[in-house]
């Protein structure tokens, strides 16, 4: 069953049952007991009783006393007993009314059960041997166990009718006592699908606020995952929007253009308005990819190998500049997720090549602290100016130093790989000269080394973004 | 016509400055707020084309610190955030127009034509005076029902002096219609511009004020 009222009330219903029936055995069986103790008392004092009235010619109790009339009332109390007086001789001297004329007992005294015309008798049997008599007096034992029955049927009546009345406040009980449940259900199946609003806790009861709670718990996840996404589409929407509106004016211009310098100026536009659209869609991509990882599989990985990779799949076209790697790297072996840390060594190399001014030099290097490793990216662009370096993690934030191919993403997807990776994204100024020095740092910082992780900027990059976009 | 663009996109404003340069205005191109304020301090534009989600801030506040300062500068915002709050927010922030991303060209040059009509008072899409019919959508000319064709700096010209046929424009005034900060300006350019201009339109149809500068000749005279 299902229904948890239903199981409550079958549960209360079948043990209240039990716990009658067996205290109405227990009844039966100690009622039983004490009848044939009192019964049997009465046996043997009313024996004594006659045995002492009685003489060796005596006459017993009348003969006349009962009749026939009154023998089938075996209710009356008076007519249960049966007496027969015998002289040791084996002679019947006296007998009751309604007595049997076969000998009721054996030829011993104390107790003994005989079946006499297919009635079980119980008998106590006394000797007075100076009188010469014996005396028998017994009782039929179906007689005690009809009285045993007249107990029980008195208790199992009430019982019969009591338990459908139990049953019935048993019902209404369940039903006031789970209304809160009801209440609860009813305002959980009346809500829309995207209705992620708290269930008020005021009125539950103490036995399910906890479900309550991990409920709203979760309500409260879903409705910040929900935001997240739907913030997150409708950022690439807008940021999509810009590099199309240039690529529909270019193709335009290149329509109406009479003149074949300016047409073939807006085709090569178009061209690199499709690269950055290409571009800010595979990092969107990435990013969606990333937000999706929860658990990544950690394995051992050579840092050095996968600068080389990164920079082996780079187009001919992000090969401008030189490349210098720490021969250390080669060494700089780190457990996490081969996919993530590739995905943050990517961006941060085509960054620097991205914000290269001329032909310049890339350098990768590493340093390793105590409990620290840092690998860093130095170039020498342009650098990110002070009053933007906590904000160019942030999506789609484009500093003013930004290439004209950047999407806005890539630090993002840099921090947020670095992150799952265990492990920081660090920007810094370069002391030395101009450009950028990118760290990925793995442990605890340094004090006074390191600038403070951006990491904490990055869930809050919406927001920071809010009055440029909905000033409200 | 002189339009000031503030767009971070470095692509777009490409677009913009060649593409709205083809339906004939001279277009300025800043990238940020700040650069758009100093421009609209330095100069006088006939339209203002904005972008919203620009790098220092928000076009917004522009627009908003434009219109409390005064300026009648008519105002295009060209952005994409474009649902209808958006829209109503930029309207009633005192932008003239809006328009979401991505546009039609044409559509843009339209709009940002209309805005200007209405700033310049008419409403009609020609400007016609003493015989002379100038068609800003069509790049065309008519003296007298004949069309005749115009280069596009003498286009701009007498654009520049039809927006309002009464008032006299110096030879400065005419220089800020015609060029851009780019584009280098000779001497006596503008007097070249003018001549060339009167010798297809009519010789009296413009009148120059001697030391003040040019404008459309009065039908009275």
């Amino acid at each position: 069953m299902n229904s948890l009222k239903g199981r409550l009330f079958a549960i209360l219903v079948a043990a209240t049952s039990l716990i009658w029936l067996v205290a109405t055995c227990w009844i039966y069986v100690g009622a039983t007991r004490e009848i044939e103790s009192v019964l049997d008392a009465r046996l043997q004092e009313a024996a004594r009783m006659v045995l002492s009235l009685a003489s060796g010619n005596g006459v017993g109790p009348a003969q006349t006393e009962g009749d026939s009339r009154q023998a089938p009332e075996i209710m009356s109390y008076e007519r249960q007993l049966s007496c027969q007086i015998w002289s040791l001789d084996g002679r019947l001297v006296a007998r009751s009314s309604g007595a049997p004329d076969e000998s009721l007992g054996d030829k011993r005294a104390g107790f003994s059960q005989r079946l006499i015309k297919g009635e079980t008798w119980r008998v106590y049997t006394a000797e007075d041997a100076a009188k010469g008599v014996r005396v028998s007096v017994g009782d039929r034992l179906g007689l005690r166990a009809h009285l045993a029955e007249q107990i029980i049927k008195g208790l199992l009546a009430p019982l019969l009718l009591a338990i459908p009345l139990l049953g019935l406040l048993i019902w209404a009980s369940l039903s006031r006592g789970l209304r809160p449940l009801q209440a609860l259900t009813r305002e959980l199946s009346r809500r829309n699908a995207d209705d992620m609003s708290q269930v008020e806790t005021g009125t539950i009861p103490a036995e399910i606020r906890p479900v309550v709670a991990s409920l709203n718990h979760l309500f409260r996840k879903v409705r910040d995952a929900m935001r997240h996404e739907r913030e997150l589409t409708a950022f690439a929407a807008h940021e999509l929007r810009t590099p199309l509106a240039g690529l529909r004016t270019q193709a335009q211009i290149a329509m109406v253009a009479n003149d074949s310098g300016v047409r073939e100026a807006a085709l090569r536009q178009i061209v690199v308005a499709v690269d950055r659209t290409t571009r800010m869609v595979r990092q969107l991509l990435a990013m969606a990819q990333l937000d999706s990882i929860h658990e990544a599989k950690q394995a051992s990985i050579n840092i050095g190998d996968l600068i080389e990779e990164v920079i082996d799949a780079l187009p001919a076209s992000d090969r401008k500049a030189e490349v210098e790697l720490d021969p250390a790297l080669k060494s700089t072996m780190v457990t996490a997720n081969r996919e993530l840390v590739l995905v943050a060594i990517r961006n941060l190399h085509e960054n620097a090549v991205r914000h290269m001014l001329e032909p310049g030099i890339i350098r990768w290097s590493v340093k390793k602290g105590s409990d620290t490793l840092a690998v860093y990216i130095d170039d020498d662009g342009p650098g990110i100016p002070d009053d933007e370096i906590s904000l160019v993690a942030n999506r789609f934030f484009r500093g003013r130093n930004k290439s004209p191919l950047g999407s806005g993403l890539g630090l993002s997807i840099v921090d947020l790989a670095l992150r799952a990776s265990g492990a920081r994204l660090v920007l810094q100024n370069r002391n030395d000269t101009r450009g950028l020095r990118a760290q990925i740092v793995w442990g605890i910082a340094q004090d006074g080394e390191m600038q403070p992780s951006l990491t904490d900027a990055h869930r809050s990059d919406f927001k920071r973004f809010g009055p440029h976009l909905s000033p409200a | 016509m002189r339009i000031l663009v503030v767009e971070d996109d470095p692509m777009l404003s490409d677009g913009l400055r060649v593409g709205l340069g083809l339906y004939g205005a001279t277009l300025d191109i800043v990238a940020s707020c700040a650069d758009g304020r100093a421009a609209l301090a330095a100069d006088a534009f006939d339209a203002l084309v904005l972008d919203l989600m620009l790098p220092d801030g928000s076009g917004l506040d522009l627009l908003t610190a434009l219109r409390s300062r005064g300026d009648r500068t008519p105002v295009l915002l060209l952005t994409a955030l474009d649902e209808v709050a958006d829209r109503i927010r930029g309207l009633d922030a005192g932008a003239d127009d809006y328009l979401g991303k991505p546009f039609d060209l044409e559509e843009l040059a339209a709009r940002v034509r209309a805005i200007g009509r209405r700033n310049s008072g008419r409403a009609t899409p020609q400007a016609t005076y003493n015989g002379v019919t100038l068609n800003p959508a069509r790049l065309t000319v008519a003296v007298n029902g004949e069309c005749i064709s115009l280069s596009r700096r003498e286009f701009a010209v007498l654009a520049a002096l039809m927006d309002r046929p009464g008032m006299v424009l110096s030879k400065s005034d005419l220089e800020a219609k015609l060029y851009g900060w780019q584009e280098e300006v000779e001497s006596n350019t503008v007097e070249v511009h003018v001549h060339k201009l009167r010798s297809k339109i009519g010789r009296a149809k413009i009148e120059t004020l001697r030391g003040i500068g040019y404008r459309m000749r009065p039908i009275a005279s």
